[in-house]
């Protein structure tokens, strides 16, 4: 068996004109795919930095929230009745909003202002320089150092601002999972300060945070936020939420789905034209070896392996590919969001082997139906 | 010389005692197309031939030499009539045994050779070897030995367009050979070559590759070349209508 194989792969290579169209066809395929469908996860996987960043197990929130960011201030109470639920370990609130920054050069920025709760610090994020408990200190903030670190001015230890007439000053920066969707830099701050210092409504508290004590009381304080008329949602129940509010309700989703089956559309029909020419172009030679004596199966086997062979090396080739380009790209525009997941490869590579199988469909068809006799006619 | 179909019919399957029977033709009909359209390829031929035995079917352009070579070698199944070859009834056999059958038992050297350009000699060789699920390593030494046999050794790592037409033709015959095969079929060997090579490659094939064993069937309207056949069939119109050569045997 390993012998018709390697005569498969021989006259697949050895063919490189048609070796090299299908390649790249299915590479150029897979690149689009994977391009289309990871700058979607990027952009997913942002719109839930918050979520990622807290790192909280289940958010208490309006149920008419949609994304972490257009958060619908909740009353005290909800707090205060979170912490006395059945399953609740602990409960801390948490503030996030947008604020304009005017920096030391009179320049104003937007960013994103999280508030921490004062006494946990609940969802701090990791400090590369200063001390956490520096926050308690007066005007004191965090700055995140991801890519929208430089629109602060590059600020380090010490560094001052305004925040709504306020004083602020720069007393750690931190490094947090993801960075966000918007394109601000992100402040962390005590909860306290930041109702201080941003204006608000009358109901102040974004989330309420909850560490459960079980996986089991989920279901529980679920149930018991429900009857609050509230929402409490998983982390990952959560992100998506938020993935589904982009997909579906902002035309995004939508327009990338036309662009990845478009993609899907341009590599099938590449490398299913090409290796029908391929196929067509040996149909002699097929006939020719059903004449000698190889049975149909045989044949078959020869064809799918070598359409196999071509979709998952261009796979790996278009795969590799976009990596590089993600990479390059993200030396040149690190806000590029673009973010190759498991769940991108495992799209193109089911994508791929519908390529393979359509390609090889129509080849098997053509062989199976040649008659060697054809080839004594010449 | 001229004698009727039901002569040489009659004839050719009356075989010596002494000898050994190959291919066994009886009643062969095969029609193609239907209705106003239909024709009679073949027309109730009755066939034998022995081993050791060089055979010719020569005839006219579109006499059913060709689409009786196919019936009985396996590749082209008769309407009527019976193919047995060595004893076995062929057309009675599944598709994979008749495949089995082929590979095993025929070589085929094809009108236009059929040789993968994309392969080197060697490897063209080696694919009825391959096919019998030799390793590609084993197959590869075993088929530049049958090169050898057609003395194109020194050509093994060559693709084939890189060799004439007649060397083309030899290394046809080394695959038609490779797991040394009972029965050879050549269908019009020398139509793509010149005379002298034509003539050579015949005579190589007479003088190398046949033997008390092998049988050896050709099709071919080159005149030239008759002169090597052990006996020759004529065929016109799907039917034999006659022998030029070797009605004694």
């Amino acid at each position: 068996m390993r012998g018709i194989l390697s005569l498969a792969y021989k006259l697949l290579v050895n063919d490189k004109a048609k070796f090299t169209a299908l390649l790249v066809g299915i590479t150029f395929a897979v690149f689009l795919m994977v391009a289309m469908t990871s700058l979607f996860a990027g952009v997913l996987n942002r719109a839930s930095a918050t979520v990622i960043n807290l790192g909280a197990n289940v958010w208490i929130m309006d149920p008419a929230v949609q994304t972490v960011a257009n958060t619908i201030g909740m009353p005290d109470y909800v707090l205060d009745a979170a912490r006395s639920m059945d399953g609740v370990e602990y409960a801390v609130p948490v503030y996030s909003g947008g604020a304009l920054v005017k920096l030391a050069d009179g320049t104003y920025q937007s960013v994103t202002v999280v508030g921490l709760d004062d006494t946990s610090l609940f969802g701090r994020p990791q400090l590369i320089q200063g001390k956490i408990e520096d926050i308690y200190g007066e005007n004191a903030f965090i700055v995140v150092k991801d890519t929208e670190f430089r629109k602060m001015g590059n600020p380090r230890i010490g560094t001052e601002f305004e925040l709504n007439d306020h004083r602020g000053v720069i007393v750690g920066i931190a490094t947090v999972a993801s960075s966000g969707l918007f394109g601000v830099p992100t402040l962390y701050t005590t909860y306290e300060r930041a109702l201080q210092y941003i204006p608000n409504p009358r109901f102040t508290i974004s989330y309420v945070l909850v560490k459960r004590r079980s996986p089991a009381d989920i279901t529980r304080i679920k149930r018991q936020v429900q009857a609050l008329g509230y929402l409490a949602l998983t982390k990952d129940e959560f992100m998506d939420k938020i993935s589904a509010f982009y997909m579906f309700q902002t035309g995004l989703g939508m327009n990338l789905l036309i662009m990845t089956v478009m993609s899907f559309i341009v590599g099938l029909s590449i490398s299913g034209q090409t290796f029908y020419t391929f196929v067509l172009e040996n149909l002699e030679k097929f006939g020719a070896l059903k004449a000698i004596g190889a049975k149909s199966r045989e044949l078959i086997l020869m064809i799918l392996f070598q359409a196999s062979f071509t979709a998952f090396t261009g796979y790996g080739l278009g795969v590799g590919l976009c990596a590089l380009v993600i990479w390059l790209a993200k030396l040149r525009l690190p806000d590029y969001a673009a973010m190759i997941t498991w769940w991108n490869l495992g799209l193109a590579l089911v994508m791929v082997i519908i390529i393979a199988a359509v390609s090889s469909y129509v080849g098997v068809r053509k062989v199976l139906r040649v008659e060697p006799f054809d080839i004594f006619r010449g | 010389m001229t004698v009727t179909a039901e002569a040489i019919n009659a004839s050719s399957i009356e075989a010596p005692a002494t000898r050994t029977t190959a291919i066994k033709a009886t009643g062969v009909m095969k029609w193609f197309g239907a209705g106003e359209a239909k024709t009679t390829a073949v027309n109730n031929v009755n066939l034998e031939t022995w081993f050791g035995e060089m055979v010719y079917i020569v005839g006219p352009s579109g006499s059913g030499k060709t689409t009786l070579l196919s019936v009985i070698s396996g590749i082209l199944k008769p309407d009527a009539g019976t193919v047995t070859v060595e004893g076995t009834d062929i057309w009675n056999l599944s598709n994979d045994k008749l495949a089995d059958f082929r590979l095993n038992k025929i070589g085929f050297v094809f009108q236009d050779y059929h040789l993968f350009p994309r392969l080197t000699t060697a490897e063209n060789v080696a694919i009825p070897l391959i096919l019998r699920r030799k390793s590609w390593h084993d197959a590869l030494i075993e088929a530049k030995k049958y090169l050898e046999i057609v003395g194109l050794a020194s050509r093994a790592d060559l693709p084939p367009v890189k060799l004439s037409g007649g060397e083309q033709q030899r290394v046809a015959i080394a695959r038609a050979i490779a797991g040394q095969p009972d029965i050879l079929i050549l269908d019009e060997p020398t139509a793509s070559l010149d005379g002298d090579t034509g003539h050579a490659i015949v005579s190589f094939v007479k003088k190398n590759i046949l033997n008390d064993k092998r049988c050896i069937l050709i099709v071919t309207h080159d005149s030239r070349i008759e002169e090597l056949a052990t006996r020759i069939l004529k065929m016109e119109d799907g039917r034999l209508t006659g022998w030029e050569k070797g009605a004694d045997q």
